[in-house]
């Protein structure tokens, strides 16, 4: 079994809308959505939740105002200015709060409570490509990357349960927890980026945390016809570092067409858009260790 | 060493070793001379936000095993495990916790020399 | 005044938006930079840098001499960053919140704070306008400490009567957005219409609605996708202060690292009265100040 993780650094490269085409393109596998905080392959894939579990993580502190003195113990101790003053006692504002339990520790009046933190939902679903294993954290809660954890665990275990030869994975932006969790265990990190300064500066962030974490990685160039220099640039980059190019794809508004009918791009005729998507899939489950086997892209 | 720990899924011998070792369901300590075991259930490690691996190793070193049977050990949890003395056999996964047993007393698992399973 | 310019979903425009706004302001600005994970704001303005330091969090240091090895430490510790395995206290520096309890707790006066590197903040300036960034250490996995770390720099940097400041926040609604728009007047919401633009554009109002603070959008690529976004706008009576139309040549003028207000006088004239609105959003507070709850 091997897990293909999309990642890109900068947003809004064009991952989520790859990720949804790769789907149908592989059809069958586990699809794993690991943008917990902001998900949005579920609206190409449109899935039918079957397992619906809560998610807690951590702590957070409550004061009760009937127990609190107004010390000020709590607020001089917390180095996340989580506790304020309010009325004649403190309250502890739960966007700031780390949940370090230094405040419950120190309370003389033993006023503060250490509940779990209710911080999200994950599912397994169906879709027309396959199992999806997903998830929403609920807004403004910590993401901690564990919660990514817990959905490559379920994606693992059901590839193992279903016989299925590759975990297809949507990550996060950026180069933080979340992603650093998403790259745990993958066989192929493969970085959608765009020819912008943002695109190649982002790409080579996430390129070095790759190497970091000793993931091999390659790249898909999208809207590599917004800025031709730009576009080599990067494939120059690319090549020093010996990061495989999977594929060139043209700016192309067929992606956003797609999408607003809920469909992926490769269930719209052919472009050279899709066509080029074709070529990069064959191309990334080589470089992944499947093999041509199936030949998946031929037979849709 | 007499006393072992092993990553289980369930507290009977016949339950599958749980391949995971800081988010293990639980813990089945066996003395191998007594043959008595004791299941320690890991759950409040599930809603750890992060070291749950450290955690597991400060629990089963507090049984003063001399080695923990599993199937994944992260470099973390590792390095708490190596502090604590306590020796490690790893890839036992897919096995029950009384074949892995079996076959740590048949003296074919060797003590591991470091994490089968990258970082967080 | 200080606006944070948010969206949810990455790629919708944040860094473009903000980069036009510095261009078009009429007053003495910061523009900063709290997408420390990937910093993109210096690459549209430009800055001539003119000093940088290195953010460290401060992390137990063990003095075994003193140690009994009581777990005082590791009882408390939520993150399992300190860890007592007999006669032997383990740290895992990478792993801790800097939440200083360990430090506290300690009966024997064994632990002193050492230091983790978070990463770098810079500053520098173009033009009228002052510029400040975070960038994020290869492999640190926490965001929001070194953000803290920027906001404290810009508060100094911050005449003590307020003063204009544009924060280029990081994508996503959770804990590292949060972070970078909690300690604003205005959240600045940039999205575009279609599905997935809209559907994180809901979640960045579940989560920064609660805060209190007034809320507006900008709608980048006007015209693509459907109207779904106009239409919640319209309903949670959030104003939409600027529309940026979806052109190939706008994408283009972007791609080559070009601030869009220098492309076309429209978009100038756009920003110019999106500034404006933004000032007038501002204003209802108390003295503009923040006021938390």
């Amino acid at each position: 079994m091997r897990e293909i993780i999309i990642i890109s650094g900068k947003g809004g490269t064009g991952k989520t809308s790859l990720t949804g085409a790769f789907a149908h393109l592989a059809g069958g596998q586990i699809i794993c959505d690991l943008d917990v905080d902001a998900p949005d392959l579920h609206l190409l894939l449109k899935p039918s939740r079957e397992r619906q579990e809560e998610f807690y993580s951590g702590h957070e502190a409550k004061i009760d105002p009937g127990k609190c003195d107004g010390c000020g113990v709590c607020a001089s101790l917390c180095q996340f200015g989580a506790i304020r003053e309010k009325g004649s006692g403190y309250a502890v504002d739960l966007l700031r709060c780390e949940g370090c339990k230094v405040c419950v520790a120190f309370c003389p009046a033993e006023a503060i409570g250490f509940p779990e933190k209710h911080c999200g939902q994950w599912y397994i679903s169906a879709t027309r490509f396959g199992p999806l294993v997903h998830a929403q954290l609920f807004p403004g809660a910590e993401n901690s990357g564990r919660l990514v954890m817990v959905l490559k665990q379920q994606a693992r275990e059901l590839a193992k349960a279903q016989g299925a030869d590759l975990v297809l994975c949507d990550g996060a932006p950026g180069i933080g927890c979340p992603v650093i969790s998403s790259l745990s265990g993958a066989h192929l990190a493969v970085a959608v980026t765009e020819p912008t300064p943002s695109g190649r500066h982002d790409l080579e962030r996430v390129a070095e945390l790759c190497g970091h974490f000793q993931i091999p990685l390659a790249v898909i160039i999208n809207k590599y016809d917004l800025n031709p220099e730009e576009t080599s640039r990067i494939a120059g980059f690319c090549r020093g570092r010996s990061y495989p190019v999977a594929g060139r794809l043209p700016h192309d508004l067929s992606v956003t067409e797609a999408m607003v009918q809920g469909l992926v791009v490769t269930e719209l005729p052919e472009t050279a858009f899709s066509l080029g998507l074709k070529r990069a899939w064959s191309r990334i489950r080589e470089l992944a260790g499947l093999g041509c086997q199936g030949q998946a892209a031929a037979s849709l | 060493m007499s006393i072992i720990a092993v990553t289980s899924e369930g507290p009977s011998l016949d339950d599958q070793v749980d391949p995971r070792f800081g988010r293990a369901a639980g813990f089945l300590v066996v003395d191998l001379e007594t043959m008595d075991t004791r299941y320690i259930s890991n759950g409040q490690s599930q809603v750890m936000a992060q070291g749950a691996g450290i955690q597991a190793a400060e629990i089963i070193a507090r049984e003063g095993v001399g080695w923990v049977l599993t199937g994944y050990v992260g470099p973390k949890a590792f390095k708490a495990l190596s502090a604590a003395g306590i020796k490690v056999g790893q890839n036992l996964e897919g096995l029950t916790v009384r074949q892995a047993m079996e076959r740590f007393k048949s003296g074919s698992i060797e003590s591991a020399q470091g994490a089968n399973r990258t970082g967080r | 005044m200080i606006v944070a310019v948010a969206s949810g979903k990455g790629g919708t425009g944040k860094t473009t938006v903000t980069a036009s706004l510095a261009t078009v302001w009429d007053g003495p600005l910061v523009a900063v930079d709290l997408d420390v994970e990937e910093p993109n704001l210096h690459l549209f303005l430009q800055p001539a840098i003119s000093g940088s330091q290195t953010a460290h969090m401060p992390v137990p240091l063990v003095d075994e001499s003193r140690c009994t090895y009581c777990g005082a430490c590791s009882d408390l510790c939520q993150f399992k960053a300190i860890s007592v395995m007999g006669q032997l206290v383990l740290t895992f520096p990478e792993m801790c919140h800097g939440c200083g309890g360990c430090l506290a707790v300690c009966p024997e006066k064994a632990l002193s704070p050492g230091q983790r590197e978070l990463g770098e903040i810079s500053w520098g300036r173009v033009g009228q306008v002052v510029f400040l960034s975070g960038r994020l250490r290869i492999g640190e996995a926490m965001s929001p400490p070194l953000m803290r770390r920027v906001k404290a720099k810009l508060e100094q940097m911050l005449p003590a009567n307020g003063g204009d400041a544009i924060i280029d926040a990081p994508p996503g609604v959770s804990c590292p957005a949060v972070n970078a728009v909690i300690d604003s007047d205005v959240v600045l919401l940039v999205t575009e219409p279609t599905p997935f633009g809209f559907y994180d554009f809901q979640l960045a109002w579940e989560a920064f609605s609660p805060l209190g603070k007034p809320l507006a959008a900008v709608i980048n690529r006007a015209g693509l996708g459907h109207d779904a976004v106009y239409r919640f706008c319209r309903e949670k009576g959030l104003p939409i202060l600027a529309e940026i139309p979806y052109d190939r040549s706008i994408a283009e003028a972007y791609a080559r690292g070009r601030i869009i207000t220098e492309v076309s006088a429209g978009l100038r004239e756009n920003f110019i009265s999106l500034r404006d609105k933004l000032r007038d959003l501002a204003r209802p507070g108390p003295s503009g100040k923040a006021v938390h709850a």
